[in-house]
């Protein structure tokens, strides 16, 4: 394995504008929101920034394709700017081409700005997508709930759990993110609800209710990377470092061959793997301290908890009845609220997950600060179980 | 001898109660009352002509090598693209096939059939399809008196089930309907013309024909077999062409009703148990004059597992109570089908349909001639993670293969003609999975593991540009569909 990436790059400056349904602006002001708070925290000059990377997943609907419509709405000073898109999991995308590109030594300092601009379509939830020429002729006809709701259908097959004990656990998954969002004044739905509104909710897509659905919102967030050692030329105090970075992406084994069981994400687990090999972590469930996983419906997070070895396979329901998830549990998850009450622009949330870590590990969270935390987590999924990209990216204080 | 050597039967699994659609519409039509008896078959959203006659022939398809195939309906979905051909893809038949689509008539099912008799002599093994999904006006008399259905019958020399003693074809430019080109209704004239003008005056002498072509006696006809939906046309008929009464066969009005070109045929397949070895048969298709073909019963007939063909068509079927789901599914109602339903609205690239055509009219995957893999769809690269292989894999038909539920969900967001979209991955036993819809499922009725096989469907309409989009889907294996 390639010796990694561990502690050659450091946050120097995040930035996020609030999530929520933003009817009074376009993507073009979601960017410069995140992009002026990145840059009051970063405490440099626009001039001082080599290369950006931008992410958004929509391009029909949002600001269309290429960099242009970042560069043209921060008015960058023509650096080089590149458009990644990969699926939900773009906003790291976006940010593992800034790291990159710092790490290499390519540039001193670069940015990385997501953004979505999803209310604009004239409906709720997410518009479809074709996915090409060949696809639309033959690909199920789905949404996303009914994607990641399958997962359930095969958990519980493969766990033996009966469909109120699944119902039960995932609406505590979707309690604790209300009631943590509910304390992030950037979230988009900050109301508390009870695991019996969870349950009773109208279906989505079985056994999914509307409370096992993440926001579609609008938003952008943004980062500025750069080395330790520029960051603390810089005056730069309390250094968050990127210790890992790892993406997997399926290759079609899952949804075309018979192995796979439907019930877990055979990428989130070789990424994570991966990233805590980059990152040295080799207790997962002692060592991080908090994580942002990527909960588009209660169930993904559910799984996603084995499959990041926090959980032992078959355990989440346990860890998260016990409340080992919760805000004051012993791994905290969606502390600033998740996609579940933050929200979900996509080409954003990636790093918008960073942002919180980030935040945290300065102790600048606020209503919502953990007790010194270490070492966080971000998991960014896109796609759907069967086929989809799992991003892994882990931070921590630098030495 | 050339005559019939297999037959299969296809009817949609719904059952609309003539009841519902008497409910709606007696408030205007106090008359109707009379009618509010037994139920009509009824497409899903998601059948037509051409999926009713794909599963009607895959029942008798691998008992013959067809060298032609011979589609009637006058219901066929494509104008100008031909839709036997899309039959004989779906079918995976060779493309060195006479294919030909026969309409315009209701005798088109059985002018589809003696041709084929006729052209016994040039091909060995002939394929003929009748189908039809015929929408009528809401209130109208075909409303109630249709059904939708296919047929499907092999013509052979060899192991014949029914030989073709003779047949005859008389041409009158009766008009009982029609349905001008571009034209979504038919017109109907009145009944009794029909009936006194029509019927009595052009069938009888027609029949008459062909028994002395055939050189059998009117009294020993033991089954007469003619669509008629007006009350005992038939029987006139037989009792004027010197037919014994009990020789009548039923209309199939009760859990049927009549479905178009295929109706002759789908009568015949529903009397083919009350059939003994050495009967005569006469089958009658009426439609600006008649044809009409006698047939004699073969030994073979009286084991062969087709005798049960109808009854296994019609064994899980399923009422419909709900009026209005016919209209919807029949595109009779201006409907808000939601944003969602715009994504539908997309240009289907023809290139592709084309290049991929084996895969997606076909369903035909691929196997790995290095490690045995089977996969779908067929790629450069097989899909084994411990294999890998490039441009190893061989043709591989999933059509028949056998596959149980993996996951699924049924989802209330995404737009679908009958919410919820039900959908899931289904693994095949011999290898190979995919995601794909489900279709004739009632909610709750389907979990993890339940054995499904695979039917040829819609997949989607692009209304802007008259396409139809088929693809296969999975439904529950019921037993006794075959």
């Amino acid at each position: 394995m390639a010796a990694g990436i561990k502690d050659k790059v450091a946050i120097l400056g995040m930035g996020c504008s609030k999530f929520g349904e933003r009817w009074g602006c376009g993507a073009e002001e979601l960017m410069v929101e995140a992009f002026d708070e990145a840059m009051a925290d970063a405490g440099i000059d626009v001039s001082q920034l080599d290369a950006a990377w931008f992410s958004t997943h929509y391009e029909e609907i949002n600001v269309g394709k290429g960099g242009l419509p970042l560069s043209t709405a921060l008015r960058l000073p023509n650096i080089a700017v590149t458009r990644v898109e990969n699926f939900c999991a773009s906003g790291s995308e976006a940010f593992r081409g800034a790291v990159y590109a710092v790490a290499s030594g390519a540039a001193d300092i670069a940015l990385a700005v997501g953004v979505e601009k999803l209310k604009d379509t004239g409906y709720g939830g997410l518009p479809g997508n074709l996915g090409g020429t060949l696809n639309p002729q033959w690909a199920a006809n789905g949404s996303a709930p009914g994607n990641f709701a399958q997962l359930a259908s095969a958990y519980r097959a493969k766990h033996g759990v009966n469909r109120d004990d699944l119902k039960r656990a995932i609406a505590h998954i979707s309690v604790k993110s209300h009631d943590n969002g509910a304390r992030n004044p950037k979230a988009h739905l900050r109301k508390p609800i009870t695991e019996e509104q969870a349950i009773n909710a109208p279906l989505i897509a079985e056994p999914l209710g509307l409370f096992d659905c993440c926001g579609v919102s609008d938003g952008a967030a943004a980062a500025i990377v750069t080395t330790p050692e520029i960051a603390r030329s810089l005056g730069k105090e309390h250094i968050v470092s990127v210790k890992a970075l790892q993406l997997a992406l399926s290759n079609g084994s899952e949804s075309g061959h018979n192995g796979w069981d439907g019930s877990y994400f055979h990428t989130t687990r070789i990424a994570a793997a991966k990233a805590y090999k980059e990152a040295g972590i080799s207790k997962p469930r002692e060592q991080v301290s908090m994580f942002e996983c990527h909960d588009c419906f209660s169930i993904t997070e559910l799984v996603t908890m084995e499959d990041l070895q926090l959980s032992p396979q078959g355990g989440a329901i346990t860890d998260v009845m016990d409340g080992f998830y919760d805000a004051e549990g012993a791994i905290p998850c969606q502390i600033d609220g998740g996609l579940k009450c933050f929200g979900h622009p996509i080409g954003a949330s990636g790093i918008r997950m960073l942002y919180e870590m980030y935040l945290q590990l300065s102790d600048r969270a606020g209503e919502r600060q953990l007790a010194s935390p270490s070492i966080g987590m971000t998991h960014n999924l896109g796609g759907a179980p069967s086929s989809n990209v799992a991003a892994v990216c882990i931070v921590g204080a630098y030495d | 001898m050339a005559g019939v050597t297999a037959i299969g039967t296809y009817v949609p699994r719904l059952r609309l109660l003539r009841t519902a659609i008497v409910e709606a519409h007696k408030w205007a039509d106090p008359g109707l009352a009379a009618k509010a008896r037994g139920a009509r078959s009824m497409c899903n959203w998601d059948e037509d002509a051409i999926t009713m006659a794909v599963e009607a022939a895959r029942q008798v398809v691998d008992t013959c090598a067809p060298q032609a195939l011979y589609l009637a309906s006058t219901t066929a979905p494509f104008a100008d693209r031909q839709n036997a051909g899309i039959v004989s893809t779906a079918l995976n038949l060779p493309e060195d096939l006479a294919t030909l689509d026969i309409g315009a008539s209701q005798r088109a099912g059985t002018g589809a059939l003696i041709q084929a008799l006729a052209a016994s002599g040039a091909y060995d093994s002939s394929l003929v399809i009748a189908s039809d999904h015929r929408r009528t006006k809401a209130a109208s008399p075909g409303e109630l008196n249709y059904g939708d259905g296919a047929v499907a019958v092999v013509v052979g020399n060899d192991n014949t089930l029914l030989d073709c003693l003779a047949t005859h074809t008389t041409s009158v430019d009766f008009i009982d309907h029609f349905r001008g080109a571009g034209e979504a209704f038919d017109y109907d004239w009145e009944e009794r013309w029909i009936r006194d003008e029509g019927i009595a005056r052009i069938i009888p002498p027609a029949v008459g024909r062909a028994l002395d072509k055939a050189g059998i006696a009117a009294a020993d006809v033991a089954h007469f077999i003619m669509p008629c939906t007006i009350r005992g046309g038939a029987a006139m008929v037989a009792s004027q062409a010197g037919i014994p009464g009990d020789a009548v066969a039923d209309n199939l009005a009760e859990h049927v009703g009549e479905t178009g070109t295929a109706h002759p045929l789908m009568m015949l397949s529903a009397r083919l148990p009350q059939i003994s070895a050495d009967e005569i048969v006469v089958v009658v298709g009426v439609g600006q004059g008649c044809d009409v073909l006698v047939l004699r019963a073969m030994p073979a007939l009286a084991q062969h597992p087709h005798r049960a063909t109808f009854a296994h068509a019609c064994a899980h079927r399923v009422e419909e109570g709900n009026y209005q789901k016919f209209l919807a599914f029949n595109d009779l109602v201006t409907l808000e089908r939601g944003m969602r339903a715009e994504r539908d609205d997309y240009k289907t690239a023809l290139t592709v349909n084309y290049r991929k055509r084996d895969m997606l009219t076909g369903l035909v995957g691929g196997r790995c001639s290095h490690c045995g893999t089977q996969q779908f769809p067929r790629t450069d690269v097989c899909v084994n993670p411990q294999c890998r292989a490039t441009h190893t894999q061989q043709p591989q038909p999933f059509r028949e293969a056998r596959a149980s539920i993996l996951t699924w969900s049924a989802d209330y967001l995404t737009y679908t003609a009958d919410p919820p979209s039900h959908y899931g991955m289904i693994s095949f036993a011999e290898g190979g999975r995919f995601m794909t819809d489900f279709t004739d499922v009632a909610v709750g009725e389907i979990d993890v593991g339940m054995p499904v096989r695979m039917v040829f469907r819609i997949k989607s309409f692009d209304r802007s540009r008259g396409f139809v989009r088929y693809f296969w889907k999975a439904v529950p294996e019921r037993g006794e569909e075959r």
